[in-house]
């Protein structure tokens, strides 16, 4: 077309800096007239209305047991009246004719007594008790500060379960520092425009009783266009970004020193090990519990990964004549010292 | 036993008189617990309200309150970048090498950034030339950060924006021009070729400016005798590796003469290796007033007089050309002494000197050039002091009667550091245009009509010259913090070009000095040397007039010898709290300036220093005169210092654009008239008492003197180690069984030989005091800084300290015999006081302390908590998290290099220092966890390095290799003072020096066993 001189191709050719279209020679007419049928379908709108008729229903239901247990109630109180009422009019009559009515029984000695009087029942009981207590007290201590199933809110909803799981992104893909650095770092957002710069809305799979539909996902996606500055009808970036707060879930504390890569690089730990099974995460949480001594259960049990690595050659035929060993546990080489993660 | 010395710290020890001293040598811990002021009282505590019940219910609701408040974790927001630059990763360093260059400190450096924030100075292991960091240096990242910097440009205080500054002064210069009046541009010595290549364009485009170079301690007369000899007004540079034998008149070459930077070189000749059997050491003869780190290393240090010294330069001329040593006998004595010395080394020989006269620079020129030395590079010069007093003197005329009407002030204070700055600043009021370059609102900054808010180095582009032919290029490590505009910036604007100065800088290097090399290379490495020929200087000058105008000064009366401090320097970062903090290697002071007294002079005078029973030190105050001008300054007692001298040092009493805590000190600046260290002065004392912040006469070391050895060249040469370095040994049934052997030991060993076993090895030779690793190890391990109050209760929080004995020399040989006598420790301590006199001249040893981390160690058995555990690698761990806070290990160390968190340092306005705003936080590590009150803390051997080691050699899969280990103060030491290694590896360097003749342990008998090792110090004395 633009040797024919068409002006409008020659206009578009020298803007493009005089680069040519891919001409796709494999489709034929006919597919070119399916693609551009399938992209002008637009999906059926799901069926909403019988969503909120099922709600309406079992709101009846909830309504129609309390009622009733409304009606019960009533029923009882008005028993328990009466009864009241008859025995005071019989106790009435009773006097009116001159009856003596026996009120006091013969003295028994109360049972709260004899549980006083008891002095190891009493011992025996107050011990039950404070060790009750401390027992769930020290329980109570302990949880506090971990945050075990921590699900913040995201300032924009990412599903790892998309990435991760449906679409098999490598985790490290986006986390790359983890190969390398001790933090497994947020990716920055041009790493999402890599791939989101051609994908601008969602098509995969919907939850619909949660409200993951399609719109609310693309709609996720035009938030990520907002921080990063891209112009969608335009297909450039503005330069205007707001920088995303993510909410941190993973909070170790200062005075402890960890490093991804050690354990990612040196020893190839899957990442799920420590942080569940992320890639069926709709909404990050925190898996593990992040305490000491779950750290030290993993390098009580784990060996040290030594295959092809010069770092280890010497020590490890040291250590493993000086234990008997064949394999050695991360302990063995001294990952339980206080030093090599406080500091 | 070759060495029965006796050290002692202050004079105040060798006073047997004073009770307080023995008092504090009979007591381990200085303060006494104040339980007799509450539990004597009781009135008191009859009449309190708060009972113990009550005291009980507030205990309980605080623990119930606290443990509620902390089960809601706070919400962490985690910011990525929208888009990541490719060169950072969060967690990994980014080194970036540059040079630092502001008019009195040159170092060539490599700046460690993390997560784009500088973070640490390291020096730049590759350039050939010795530029490395000193302590002003390696904490000058602080005051990159530093909370009262400016944040913009100004006018009479206003904030304005930099079109406005950049058009407005353009203005007044043309319109200056127009008038014909004359502006003066008065800058630093910038040493730095694009720079003057720019000022050269302004020069010629502005024909009424006139550039003036000012440097605030002046070497005007340095350069002027240069000028006269070699016909050009620059400093000769010096390679004292290839040095035999020194002499230095005045010259504190290991300090900051000339710019510093020589001890490394120095420290090559000074440390005894054995070839053949035998070792050689270079001959070290330091004629001096003032006690100075060169006067410490000295191996014949002679205090005397500026007068004297000038006496015996001229004998020494003498001696050399024709044998006739002029002068009275002392003199006399001295230059035959130097003379037979230096004329043996022949060119290895050189003599330098630092005294304010032309003469006294021009004979020591001469006397080099007659030795033909080698150590003076005449030909290799260097551009880095350039100014003339002559012209300072000139332009504050000027000022004041009208002749200059306009005035730019770059990178100086001469308000703050001129004698006459009164002067220089009521000229300011006069001229119509006065426009000053400054980072901070200093004295003359605030001053100026205009003020243009300057860079930090760490944020500018700069090239340097070190010397002749070896350049230097500054690149900026972070964006610039505030919105400031560097002077070479500003130059361009005026004159009107439309680039950069880092365009320009580069254009300049590509034409000038690159010679085709890659720019980028040059960058990256930080230094570029360009081997072109040097138009030779040929020496011509006749000194016969000089040397009669030195033979023949004389003093009279005291003379008041003006000085630098390791810590502050010219002043320019005195709003630097590490520097404040720093103790000064010689006084162990810290914030504080004072005249330095010897006690002979004190006590005709009848100036004082008193110990407290605290162990805190007070001083008397002395009212000092020179001409019309005087101060107040406290006074302090210093053994060395010659009599009828005293000693004050420069940078301090800075006002302006600093906070309270810093303003510490008096100005001295105020008494150095006519750009002269020697003032005439006159000195009264006056009553009233400074309280110092000393970290001298605390901890003292309870008559456990072996903790020092040391040992003649003369001895280490001729005899072995059992006589000058034997192991202590103990009496196991009655037999002398050595502490080292497992017999005695009541511990059993751990075996060490698998994996890593670090050990640190300190070199005593090789340690000159300069302090630049205390302030490396703030820097890399977030030490906090805790200001004058604390430190003077002895709460310092240095890991690493240099500790500074004095020996006295003079009663060596004659005590031995009465030591031998000696029996028991309560004996040896007063027998020792009464052994010597306080001596006039005594012999320095320096000897940084830091923990020992011994493999038996005491602080770890006693941990309640076992917050304090052994490593297999031989580092002393410290749980900080676990630690209550029992200050038992603190206790139990003999040491006593264990640091207690008495409060909470950071966040808290009671300590306003950098951790109290998030600016100067910036400058933490992120490796290392910042301590919270009541935790002990102490040096870990720099774990997070160690660790980083590993880790990276993990992750690479490769063996680590000896120079791959660091610790903060090792890396920092450029005179190889301080080593660290894995002795498990058989060809490391720690791993040799193990099994040198000349380790030893600390405090062996004890039986610690500690992963530091020290050298004994040999001394070259057979000058005596």
């Amino acid at each position: 077309m633009v040797k024919s001189g068409d002006p409008q191709a020659v206009a578009i050719y020298e803007e493009y800096n005089k680069s040519v279209m891919t001409a796709f020679p494999q489709l034929s007419n006919e597919d070119i007239d399916n693609i551009l049928a399938y992209t002008d379908y637009t999906p059926p709108a799901p069926a909403i209305p019988a969503v909120v008729a099922t709600t309406a229903a079992s709101g009846t239901d909830d309504t129609t047991s309390t009622l009733l247990l409304g009606v019960l109630v009533l029923v009882l109180v008005v028993l328990v009246v009466m009864l009241f009422l008859v025995t005071q009019t019989l106790r009435k009559i009773a006097i009116a004719n001159g009856i003596e009515v026996e009120t006091s029984k013969p003295k028994r000695k109360p049972l709260w007594k004899v549980y006083i009087n008891n002095s190891f029942l009493v011992f025996s009981t107050v011990l039950f008790l404070l060790f009750s207590s401390a027992y769930f007290a020290y329980g109570y201590m302990m949880q506090v500060g971990i945050d075990q199933g921590y699900m913040p809110v995201q300032p924009i909803h990412y599903s790892h379960k998309i990435h991760s799981g449906a679409n098999e992104i490598e985790c490290k893909y986006c986390h790359s520092s983890a190969r390398v650095s001790k933090h497994s770092g947020i990716p920055s957002l041009n790493v999402c425009m890599n791939c989101h710069m051609n994908i601008a809305e969602y098509n995969g799979e919907e939850d619909l009783e949660k409200g993951y539909t399609k719109e609310f996902y693309t709609n996720e996606i035009k938030k990520l266009y907002k921080a990063v500055g891209w112009d969608e009808d335009n297909q450039r970036y503005t330069g205007e970004t707001q920088p995303v707060k993510w909410v941190r879930i993973h909070n170790l504390p200062d005075f402890v020193y960890f490093n991804h890569a050690q354990h990612v690089d040196v020893a190839g730990i899957d990442c799920q090990k420590c942080h569940g099974p992320v890639e069926e995460m709709e909404i990050m949480y925190q898996h593990s519990p992040l305490t000491m001594g779950w750290c030290i259960d993993c390098h009580r049990e784990s060996n040290v990964d030594l295959e092809n690595n010069e770092y280890y050659e010497k020590v490890h035929a040291e250590l493993s004549k000086k234990y008997g060993v064949e394999k050695l546990t991360v302990a063995q080489m001294g990952g339980l010292e206080c030093g090599k993660c406080h500091y | 036993m070759a060495n029965h010395k006796k050290y002692w710290k202050s004079t105040a020890e060798l006073d047997s008189n004073n009770a307080f001293v023995e008092d504090l040598k009979g007591r381990e811990f200085v303060e006494k617990l104040p339980e007799d002021v509450f539990l004597g009282n009781k009135q008191a505590m009859n009449d309190s309200k708060t009972n113990r019940r009550d005291f009980l219910k507030f205990v309980g609701f605080s623990t119930a309150a606290a443990s509620l408040a902390a089960c809601e974790g706070p919400v962490h927001k985690s910011i990525p970048y929208v888009v990541q630059p490719e060169e950072i990763r969060p967690g990994i360093s980014n080194y970036y090498a540059t040079t630092v260059a502001d008019g009195f400190d040159l170092a060539s450096i490599l700046v460690k950034t993390r997560e784009g924030r500088p973070i640490k100075i390291e020096n730049n292991p590759d350039n050939p030339i010795n530029c490395s960091a000193n302590a002003r240096v390696q904490a000058s990242v602080l005051s990159l950060y530093d909370k009262l910097r400016l944040k913009g440009p100004n006018r009479s205080g206003t904030p304005v924006s930099w079109t406005t500054l950049l058009e407005q002064s353009r203005q007044q210069l043309d319109k200056l021009q127009f008038e014909g009046a004359q502006v003066v541009l008065l800058t630093q010595s910038f040493a730095s070729p694009s720079t003057y290549d720019l000022i050269n364009q302004l020069l010629t485009r502005y024909s009424n400016i006139k550039h003036i170079t000012y440097d605030a301690v002046s070497y005007s007369h340095a350069l002027d005798a240069f000028e006269k000899a070699y016909g050009e007004r620059v400093l000769p540079t010096y390679d004292f590796s290839k040095a035999e034998t020194i002499v230095s008149l005045d010259a504190d070459f290991i300090g900051d003469w000339q710019g510093g930077r020589h001890s490394a070189d120095y420290v090559k000749t000074r440390v005894p290796l054995k070839k053949n059997g035998k070792a050689k050491m270079s001959t070290h003869f330091q004629f001096e007033a003032n006690m100075t780190l060169s006067g410490a290393a000295a191996d014949k240090r002679v205090p005397m007089s500026a007068a004297q010294q000038k006496q015996v330069l001229a004998a020494l001329y003498s001696e050399l050309t024709n044998s006739q040593a002029s002068g009275d006998q002392t003199i006399q004595k001295w230059a035959k002494v130097a003379a037979k010395y230096l004329r043996k080394s022949g060119k290895k020989g050189v003599v330098i000197t630092g005294l304010p006269s032309v003469e006294a620079q021009r004979i020591a020129l001469a006397i080099n050039q007659e030795l033909g030395s080698i150590v003076i590079d005449t030909q290799h010069t260097t551009t880095i002091r350039q100014g003339s007093a002559n012209q300072l003197t000139q332009l504050v005329d000027d000022l004041n009667s009208g002749l200059v009407q306009g005035i730019i002030t770059v990178g100086v204070n001469p308000v703050y550091t001129l004698a006459n700055g009164d002067q220089f600043a009521a000229g300011l009021d006069k001229v119509k245009f006065s426009l000053s370059f400054s980072m901070n609102n200093d004295e003359t900054a605030s001053k100026a009509q205009w003020v243009a808010a300057t860079p930090h180095y760490l944020e500018s582009w700069g090239d340097v010259e070190f010397k002749t032919n070896y350049f230097g290029l500054t690149q900026p490590t972070i964006r610039p913090l505030f919105d400031t505009k560097q002077f070479q910036d500003v130059l361009l604007s005026w004159l009107e070009k439309d680039t950069n100065y880092r365009d320009e800088l580069r254009t300049y290097w590509e034409q000038n000095i690159l010679n085709g090399e890659s720019w980028n290379k040059a960058l990256h490495d930080g230094f570029h040397v360009h081997e072109k020929p040097i138009k030779k200087k040929n020496y011509s000058d006749s000194v016969s007039d000089a040397l009669d105008t030195l033979a023949s000064s004389e003093q009279d009366g005291y003379s008041l010898q003006l000085y630098t401090k390791t810590g502050l320097g010219d002043g320019q970062q005195a709003n630097n709290p590490w520097l404040q903090e720093l103790p000064d290697p010689i006084t162990r002071m810290t914030w504080d300036n004072y005249l330095t007294v010897s006690k002979y002079d004190a006590e005709i005078i009848g100036l004082w220093n008193e110990t407290q029973s605290d162990g805190a030190l007070n001083g008397g105050f002395a009212k000092i005169t020179v001409g019309s001008s005087s101060l107040t300054v406290p006074v302090l007692i210093q053994p060395g210092q010659a009599n009828g001298t005293f000693g004050l040092a420069f940078g301090y009493g800075r006002q302006a654009g600093m906070k309270s805590e810093m303003q510490t000190g008096v100005n001295a600046y105020k008494l150095y008239n006519n750009f002269s260290t020697v003032q005439p002065v006159v000195i009264e004392a006056i009553g009233g008492t400074h309280e110092f912040a000393c970290t001298q006469l605390q901890n003292t070391l309870m008559g456990r003197e072996d903790i020092v050895k040391e040992t003649t060249l003369e001895i280490f040469n001729t005899k072995d180690r059992n006589y000058f370095n034997a192991v202590p040994v103990v009496s196991k049934n009655h037999i002398e069984t050595l502490v080292t052997s497992p017999e005695v030991d009541i511990w059993d060993q751990f075996d060490r030989s698998v994996g890593h076993h670090f050990n640190l090895s300190i070199d005593l030779n090789a340690c000159t005091g300069c302090g630049a690793c205390v302030v490396a190890c703030h820097a890399e391990n977030n030490v906090p800084v805790v200001g004058k109050r604390e430190i003077r209760k002895s709460r310092d929080m240095h890991w690493l300290r240099i500790d500074r004995y004095y020996s006295s020399q003079e009663t060596f040989e004659g005590d031995n015999d009465t030591v031998n006598e000696i029996s028991g420790l309560g004996e040896s301590l007063t027998t020792f006081s009464s052994l010597e006199e306080p001596s006039a001249n005594p012999q320095v040893t320096f000897q940084p302390i830091m923990c020992q981390h011994c493999n038996h160690a005491p602080c770890e058995t006693v941990c309640p908590v076992a917050a304090t555990s052994h490593g297999r690698q031989g580092q002393n761990h410290m749980a900080y998290n676990r630690c209550v806070g029992t200050r038992y290990c603190a206790n139990n160390c003999p040491y006593k290099v264990r640091r207690f968190n008495w409060f909470l340092y950071n966040n808290n306005d009671e300590f306003d220092f950098h951790m109290n705003n998030d600016l100067g936080r910036m400058v933490l590590n992120p490796d290392v966890v910042v301590r919270s009150r009541g935790v002990m803390e102490k040096c870990s051997l720099c774990i997070q390095m160690t660790q980083k080691t590993i880790l990276d050699a993990k992750l690479e899969g490769r063996q680590i290799k000896d120079g791959d280990w660091q610790c903060a103060c090792s890396k920092a030491c450029s005179n190889g003072a301080i080593t660290f290694g894995d002795i498990n590896d058989k060809t490391s360097r720690v791993a040799k020096s193990l099994e040198s003749d000349r380790m030893y342990h600390l405090l062996e008998s004890v039986g610690t066993k500690p992963n530091v090792q020290y050298q004994v110090k040999v001394r070259n004395t057979e000058t005596s």
